[in-house]
């Protein structure tokens, strides 16, 4: 039944990195201010499937990683992932049974706490937010949810990770 | 961590792990101490240098899509666009190099004078063609990622310039790339003066991409709609005489008057830029991307490297 431990270890590793490149993605300049932070989901995602394999430490790499590509300051992103994974690995018996559309109002709280901190942090260091669309990449975050959930979902059966 | 036994399984469906909390607390902390130290000091650049050598490849995949969108659009652009745009390219080339045998003349001249007057020469300047990798996550900080780092020679400082004028300076500087802050960031400020007038302030980002604010100018200057302001070369982190901006409001206030400008390079739509190479790498201005300079309020007297 278990797939041998490093090959999951892999296709978590693969996911993210896919996600990572996914903010890449050419996007209509409409839905620009709500692209979702696809790596935040599947953070969320494994550290909800997966709590004892991926958890606030991974969330905090995996943040420090984002800080370096993005160019933001060392431990921003690492910080409010850390925060987002240690929730989601509290609350993650209650949301792992509801559905999946229940699930994405869990997951628009866990956004906005990230995008939150991130930007809370950017104001300490001198550039507040000027306005409220910050927020709008965890309503576009919510809205996609059902998608990456079972996207990930099919991958996390395909090749047995657990 | 690996794979759990079944029955190890089932207990962490039902025990709460009592160390998260701890855990947290010990990642949160180590964030902000980076954080601090991260903002603060130098030591983490170190750090920042790996991590970034070991990020840039995924970083160069992440602009892939936007690269091959404009590979294709080129390569399936028809022949009449073509050579529509052929003709059109060679119609501006002859209009430049007419204006370019002027300018030619002129600065013969202008050296001549300066010899003349005993100040420095300008020295020509060298340009290197940077393309943008990736711009800040960030809506409000405008940062973005060029693929040239120290590799290539790049320096803080360095600035950075598009084809219609200044965009801004290189704040930080990676082997094989590097960041630049643009001029329309709401930490940065830039040494400029009018071009019309001679008059000399700052240029102040904003943090909106169409906008910077001028500081200091008393009401009663002349300052009109459509004045060009180009680089003072106060500072010494630009070379004199470069395009900025345009003024496009320009409202009496108290104290100073209220002047917004639009910048003469469309920031948001930046592709390749132009790094000037205009000291050489051992002149290094200081670290931070906030030239201090004040505005000068007399006309500075000492002959400065680039006046």
């Amino acid at each position: 039944m278990t797939g041998a431990p490093r090959v999951s270890g892999w296709v978590i590793a693969c996911s993210f990195l896919a996600a990572f490149l996914l903010g890449g993605l050419p996007l209509p300049s409409g839905l620009e201010r709500f692209r979702p932070d696809w790596v935040a989901m599947v953070l969320i995602y494994w550290s909800m499937a997966l709590p004892h394999r991926v958890g606030i430490g991974v969330g905090w790499v995996v943040g420090l990683l984002l800080d370096v590509g993005r160019g933001a300051l060392l431990g921003q992103h690492a910080l409010a992932f850390a925060a987002v994974a240690y929730l989601t690995c509290q609350t993650y018996r209650r949301i792992r049974v509801a559905p999946v559309w229940q699930q994405t109002f869990s997951i628009l709280v866990f956004l906005l706490l990230e995008q939150i901190l991130v930007f809370w942090i950017s104001g300490v260091i001198g550039y507040p937010p000027r306005d409220w669309w910050y927020l709008a990449p965890a309503v576009g975050g919510m809205v996609c949810w059902p998608l990456v959930f079972i996207i990930l979902r099919d991958v996390r059966r395909y090749f047995q990770v657990n | 961590m690996a794979a759990l036994t079944p029955s190890k399984r089932i207990e962490y469906l039902f025990t709460v792990n009592p160390t998260a909390i701890l855990q947290l607390g010990f990642w949160v902390t180590l964030s902000i101490v980076m954080m601090t130290v991260d903002h603060r000091y130098q030591y983490l650049n170190g750090v920042r240098d790996v991590l970034g050598t070991v990020v840039y490849p995924f970083q160069y995949l992440m602009q892939l899509p936007t690269h091959t969108k404009g590979w294709v659009e080129q390569n399936l652009a028809g022949r009449g666009t073509l050579l529509e745009e052929n003709a059109r390219l060679r119609e501006k080339q002859i209009f430049l190099n007419a204006q370019l045998q002027k300018l030619t003349t002129l600065e013969a001249e202008n050296r001549r004078l300066r010899s003349l007057l005993e100040s420095t020469v300008n020295t020509p300047e060298k340009m290197l063609i940077a393309e943008l990798l990736a711009v800040d996550f960030d809506p409000y900080r405008h940062h973005i990622l060029l693929n040239r780092g120290r590799q290539h020679s790049v320096y803080v400082g360095q600035p950075v310039l598009d084809q219609q004028g200044i965009i801004g300076q290189i704040s930080h500087v990676d082997p094989f790339s590097s960041t630049a802050i643009l001029v329309t960031d709401a930490n940065h400020a830039l040494p400029i003066q009018i071009n019309r007038t001679g008059v000399r302030t700052l240029a102040l980002g904003t943090g909106n991409f169409q906008e910077l604010k001028l500081l200091h100018v008393p009401n009663n200057e002349d300052v009109k709609v459509g004045d060009l302001l180009v680089t003072s070369g106060l500072g010494g982190r630009f070379p004199r005489g470069y395009p900025v901006a345009t003024v496009t409001k320009f409202e009496p206030g108290s104290p100073f008057a209220n002047i917004i400008a639009k910048p003469v390079a469309q920031l948001d739509r930046i592709r390749e830029v132009m790094l000037l190479e205009n000291a050489p790498p051992d002149e290094k201005p200081a670290a931070t991307p906030v030239p201090s300079t004040p505005p000068a309020p007399t006309p500075a007297l000492v002959p400065r490297r680039h006046s």
